[in-house]
């Protein structure tokens, strides 16, 4: 009889630290202590934390374990599993100046806050085995809707939930849904999995800790637009994700989950999965419906939308993993309790990927209008190193930063339009004191310029013709109207581009320069770099009062650039500094200064 | 898969098996497991208690752990109940049969098993 699980993370982020190896260390080590009938060990997805990964939750306790290494095992099967003495060295512990800190994960803050819906089975269940997803409640839902509800019964509980779509845009799902419901013959239903902003990783972790939520959700679309073929596009640097998607097909068709005559109504419905090759550009959703079809990813024009001729010219739906992940528990739990989450015009809950200066970096899952502060202060655990919040940038290379001033910004769809950012798919990149806003916004162009697709010009030309801009004046060659073109260019693309990759592309750009526009023009004007991040502008001096003269920096330097007497100061030729900074890394007095 | 029978079956059937994770039952059996209660014999009550518990179909509401030495070593093996809004029990001096008993008079029916209680040993 089982007596306590084990739940180790087995996401992409903990994988990579190790969380394999661990699975079987605990293997060995139960077996050796005779306890492998008493103790079950479940490979779950990502619990939140891959900061602190590899981590684990030791239940019915909850104890949760982070950085755990292979080391610790014996420890933990000895202390903790056999004598049910929590090991306390590993037990995460949040903020060091709580005296009693949690053992549960559930009371941490970081959990606390939060609220998980599309979540709620990450780290819960294990996501190869259906059995599991099905004692949580797994497949009610389409049942329930195959049985009992109407395809309007269904269309009006989402409308009612006021649930939009989480890929970015924001879209009423019941109404994207009710457009294709009219008309016959072939209909598709296409998940759109290809996540592709820098430092986004929602919809994988989705993927890897609750696949078949998804499938669920789309079989119940199926039914709704009376389609019975439905696509996942994933890309291919998921393999964890495409492997367990594999299973849980699998899996749902050995059990007639999907397949013929779904729970005997008559109803079929069943999943491929089409593995995308990367470009961030088959992440719209009309140059990723080509791209199913077999051709070069390429957007086309809208209108026609999908719904009315969309995959192979057949009625279409095509919603993100996060939207389907929600919607079982919308048609379980009903509509009102939905609503009962969030804002007036932002119902629910939404997953972001927590990235840059931030403690706890991770996945986490917060009501619609939480305000960013409890995002980044309670949550996230605050700013390593106790350096001063500048910026939060929301909705990746399409969306746009907010700034210190606006950190009581509740974060919802139209809260963040009207500061000139938005929602996006859930990317939150942090920045400190030390990131300069005017490279943030060329980091990001440089991704556009790289991702256009180029059958547009205002996107192909366009982006490249401000990142020229944008290099020159972080590398001190701006001159007086850079600002004025790189508004022009900006609002032209946006205007012009073919695709919402291209419609969007200058709003970092436009963004910091609404917010940070002393930044820019010091870079300009002063050929200066406030944050003191673009090299070309930066010099790094020694301090003669301070220097000490012992050399330290002239030996360290890869250029040969400091010279001096001994116990006399340095000094650094600035045609030979490279300003890479390892004099400053070095000094021991303090003697080097960047400026 | 036919019907909702049919799922609900297993769902029922799996239920049990992952409600360990939810961690909200209200009654605590905490079986001590340290060095002295292992000697004394904590193990086979710790096994007994888990098999009983899900015989009579109590894992929704009552979860079985271990703890470490609770300072009582002659006392062992020591398990204690922790019920929301009363005071804790300990029982001492335990084996797997009274284990049993404890299940089905204490846990199902609300007596306390009071001759194995540590008030009654002392």
């Amino acid at each position: 009889m089982i007596r306590s699980h084990v739940l180790i993370c087995g996401g992409t982020g903990c994988t990579s630290s190790g969380s394999a190896k661990l699975i079987d260390a605990m293997e060995q080590e139960l077996t050796s202590k005779g306890l492998q009938d008493e103790i079950k060990i479940v490979k779950t997805g990502c619990f939140g934390l891959c900061a602190l990964g590899p981590v684990m939750i030791v239940y019915p306790e909850g104890t949760f374990y982070s950085r755990v290494s292979v080391d610790d095992i014996p420890e933990i099967v000895e202390e903790h599993l056999l004598k049910g003495r929590i090991v306390e060295r590993l037990v995460y512990n949040e903020a060091a100046d709580t005296e009693t800190h949690a053992t549960s994960l559930n009371e941490t803050a970081f959990y606390k806050k939060q609220r998980r819906v599309a979540l709620r089975n990450c780290g819960v269940i294990n996501p190869e085995v259906i059995d599991e997803y099905i004692a949580v409640d797994g497949y009610q839902a389409l049942g329930k809707c195959l049985t009992e509800l109407s395809r309007e019964d269904v269309i009006s509980i989402l409308e009612k939930s006021g649930l939009r779509g989480r890929g970015g845009a924001g879209f009423p799902t019941f109404r994207k849904w009710m457009f294709a419901m009219g008309g016959e013959g072939q209909k598709y239903v296409v998940c759109n999995a290809d996540e592709g902003d820098p430092g986004a990783f929602m919809d994988r972790s989705v993927l890897e800790g609750d696949p078949h939520a998804v499938l669920e959700a789309m079989a119940i679309a199926g039914y709704v637009i009376g389609a019975n073929q439905g696509y996942i596009y994933v890309r291919a640097e998921y393999p964890i994700a495409v492997k367990r998607l594999q299973i849980a097909i699998t899996q749902a068709r050995e059990y007639g989950l999907l397949g013929k005559d779904i729970f005997g109504t008559g109803f079929d419905f069943d999943i491929d999965i089409r593995l995308g090759a990367g470009a961030f550009v088959c992440g719209e959703e009309t140059a990723l419906l080509t791209s199913i079809e077999g051709h070069r990813g390429e957007p086309r024009v809208r209108p026609p939308f999908p719904a009315v001729k969309g995959l192979f010219g057949r009625p279409t739906i095509i919603n993100n993993v996060e939207t389907y992940a929600n919607i079982p528990q919308i048609i379980l739990k009903g509509a009102d309790w939905f609503a009962s989450m969030g804002t007036e015009k932002s119902k629910g809950t939404k997953v972001f990927a927590l990235g840059g200066k931030i403690n706890n970096t991770g996945l986490v899952e917060i009501p619609m209008g939480t305000p960013l502060r409890e995002v980044i202060y309670e949550i996230g655990g605050s700013i390593p190193g106790g350096k001063k919040f500048k910026a939060a940038q929301t909705g990746g290379p399409s969306g746009g930063c907010i700034p210190a001033s606006l950190i009581d910004t509740p974060v919802d769809y139209d809260s963040l339009i009207a500061i000139g950012s938005m929602m996006g798919s859930g990317g939150l990149i942090v920045m400190d004191e030390d990131n300069c806003m005017v490279d943030i916004a060329k980091f990001f162009l440089e991704f556009t310029v790289d991702e256009s697709c180029g059958k547009c010009t205002p996107c192909r030309e366009g982006t490249r013709r401000m990142l020229e801009i944008l290099t020159k004046i972080t590398e001190g060659r701006g001159e007086d109207g850079d600002i004025e073109k790189l508004e022009e260019l900006a609002k032209t693309i946006k205007a012009t581009a073919l695709c919402g990759l291209g419609q969007t592309a200058p709003n970092p750009v436009l963004s910091t320069l609404r917010y940070f526009r002393d930044e820019y023009e010091a870079h300009i004007y002063e050929k200066r770099c406030p944050a003191g991040q673009c090299k070309n502008l930066l010099r790094y001096t020694i301090i003669p009062e301070k220097c000490k003269g012992c050399s330290a920096c002239a030996r360290q330097c890869p250029a040969d650039a400091i010279s001096g007497e001994i116990k006399s100061p340095f000094v650094i030729d600035q045609s030979k500094c490279i300003k890479c900074g390892a004099c400053m890394d070095t000094c021991k007095f303090g003697a080097i200064e960047k400026k | 898969m036919k019907s909702l029978a049919e799922l609900a079956a297993i769902r029922d059937k799996m239920k049990d098996k992952v409600i360990l994770r939810e961690g909200v039952n209200n009654t605590r059996v905490v079986v001590g497991m340290a060095t002295c209660g292992i000697s004394a014999g904590a193990r086979p009550v710790l096994n007994a208690f888990v098999e009983e518990v899900n015989k009579e179909n109590l894992n929704e509401t009552v979860t079985v752990t271990q703890t470490g030495c609770i300072g009582i070593c002659q006392y062992e093996p020591v398990v204690e109940v922790f019920e929301p809004g009363k005071e804790k029990v300990t029982y001492v001096k335990m084996t797997a049969d009274k284990a049993k008993r404890v299940v089905a008079e204490h846990l199902k029916k609300g007596n306390v098993v009071t001759e194995y209680t540590i008030g009654n040993v002392q």
